[in-house]
């Protein structure tokens, strides 16, 4: 199909001799949310580290933008326009708001950077109020609203998100789940892995139910979040993965 | 008292220069996580470049140019040779490569060049002397901590506030996080080398002007030097890479000039002994660095 942004085909990558995940296959078209749940282990990271560039796959293709970019390099695929909010963030602590941003746009002409920067202040008001601020010091919110922009500061077409409400307290989930869809209203496309079912799935336009390294149910976000027997069989019941 | 400040001058000196070979080492480890054994190896080349320019009529100064960019280069020619194949292997294979860097590049010399030292002329001023009152300084000394001072400003300006600089820093902080953003693993890593071959190669040209020589071996001891002060500073800090280097020339030379003359020979092992100590006190150095830095 024409709108589609992502085309990832029958994906197989290996952790050593630990097969992660077996015969994806997903799209994503443009300006969409598409969702990625499944309990721990099912390979829902290892799926956006290979998309990212981070993992080589075994066998399987990646296509984004209507090129094939499987085994590109990381920063490759950065610069084709797909960016990834990684999990647990893994912000430069050591470095100041001001310059875990800059390093964020290092793709970017100078002047581009600043106007992009300026985006970023504007859209993470936060942030411009700890500009100086040693990253490792923010909160866990503000951290992620680091990891966040520092990714946005590639102008990217896409943004990969994994597991962006981790480790955060119930109001600042509600922040986090509020700016995907205010990135969506923006024109970003998303693919976004979270723990948190019940929430990606009302926020979400399709859906994908990872299991042991496959892709076992797949649908309109809306019609599986109405589900009972998707959470008991696949997410533990509660729509947030143990 | 006038002693005590002459010898720290003296170990301030030679501490500069440790200092710069440490910063070197510490830039390579952060970004590659390797303790570069190849690293005296700039030296060794430079010593051999320093040989055939000066043996040919050309001046110190013209020689101090060619040292710096001969020692860049080669750095960034073992980084392409021997580094870039073993890039993402254990730490102890890039470990095993540096050793053979520093044996192959030993060995060619010893082979197409000759075993022995070679010598070639110092300039005079090395040896001049500023009095104020009662204090004698050498110039050299003088010379070596104010040019120190001005690459370490440099290089924490690069380092602070250009893109290259923050690239590295990102690339030493979380090597993945980095090329998620689009740094380049090749161009960091070269950069890398580049300014540890820069750093090295201003350290060269003093070290060279005090030796005079040039032997298959000239850059093992000045390798030493840069490795133990990395450590003693706490491998992957760069600020622990210099403070190590003055810490590590001081002791040295008050160690020489306190020591009974009979076991002043005894300096390197006593230097030893104390770096163990410091060890067990301080297992991570004297800095502690917050992060795992590696590529």
């Amino acid at each position: 199909m024409v709108d589609e942004i992502l085309n990832v085909e029958n994906l197989n990558t290996r952790y050593g001799s630990i097969r992660a995940i077996r015969r994806v296959g997903l799209t994503v078209k443009a300006g969409e949310i598409v969702c990625l749940i499944g309990p721990n282990g099912a390979g829902k990271t290892t799926l956006l580290a290979t998309v990212a560039g981070l993992l080589n796959p075994v066998l399987g293709r990646v296509v984004f933008n209507a090129k094939d970019i499987t085994g590109w390099s990381p920063d490759r695929v950065l610069r084709s326009g797909l960016s990834l909010v990684p999990e647990h963030r893994r912000i430069f602590g050591n470095f100041t708001v001001r310059e875990n941003l800059l390093v964020g746009g290092v793709t970017q002409s100078p002047e581009h950077r600043e106007n992009l920067l300026d985006e970023m202040l504007t859209l993470f008001p936060v942030l411009k109020e700890k500009l100086s601020t040693p990253a490792g010091y923010l909160s866990g919110g503000e951290a992620q609203q680091l990891a966040i922009g520092r990714a946005l500061m590639s102008n990217p077409n896409m943004l990969l998100m994994d597991e962006p409400s981790l480790g955060l307290a119930p109001v600042l989930v509600d922040v986090v789940f509020d700016l995907i869809l205010k990135l969506r209203d923006t024109g970003r496309t998303l693919l976004v892995v979270e723990q948190n079912a019940q929430r990606i799935l009302d926020v979400a336009d399709r859906a994908y139910v990872m299991r042991s390294g496959k892709i076992v149910v797949e649908g309109a976000a809306s019609e599986l979040a109405g589900r009972e027997d998707l959470f008991d069989t696949y997410l533990g019941g509660s729509g947030v993965a143990a | 008292m006038m002693e005590l400040i002459q010898q720290i001058v003296d170990g301030l000196g030679r501490g500069s220069i440790y200092a710069l070979l440490a910063l070197g080492i510490a830039v390579i480890f952060g970004v590659m996580h390797l303790v570069n054994f190849a690293h005296g190896e700039l030296i060794t080349v430079s010593a051999y470049t320093s040989y055939w320019l000066l043996t040919s009529g050309f001046d110190w100064w013209l020689v101090t140019l060619a040292i710096i960019l001969v020692a860049a280069l080669t750095s960034v020619v073992i980084e392409f040779v021997a580094f870039r194949w073993v890039r993402g292997a254990p730490d102890f294979t890039m470990l095993m490569t540096s050793f053979g860097v520093h044996f192959l590049v030993q060995a060619l010399f010893v082979m197409y060049v000759s075993a022995n030292f070679r010598q070639f002329s110092r300039p005079d001023w090395i040896f001049d002397t500023w009095k104020i009152g009662a204090i004698s300084l050498e110039i050299y000394d003088l010379a070596v901590i104010a040019t120190t001072l001005i690459t370490l400003l440099c290089t924490y300006w690069l380092l602070q506030h250009t893109m290259f600089g923050i690239s590295l820093r990102a690339a030493a902080e979380d090597f993945d996080a980095a090329r998620l953003m689009g740094i380049r693993s090749n161009r960091v890593i070269r950069g890398a080398f580049f300014l540890s071959g820069l750093l090295a190669g201003v350290a060269a040209v003093f070290w060279l002007m005090r030796s005079g020589q040039a032997g298959p071996i000239a850059g093992l001891n000045p390798m030493l030097k840069g490795v133990l002060a990395a450590l003693i500073g706490g491998l992957g800090s760069l600020s622990g890479a210099v403070l190590g280097g003055f810490v590590l020339g001081l002791v040295e030379v008050l160690l020489i000039a306190r020591l009974p003359t009979e076991i002043v020979g005894l300096t390197d092992g006593i230097v030893f002994v104390l770096i163990a100590l410091l060890f067990v006190f301080r297992p991570q150095g004297l800095i502690t660095v917050q992060h795992v830095e590696r590529v």
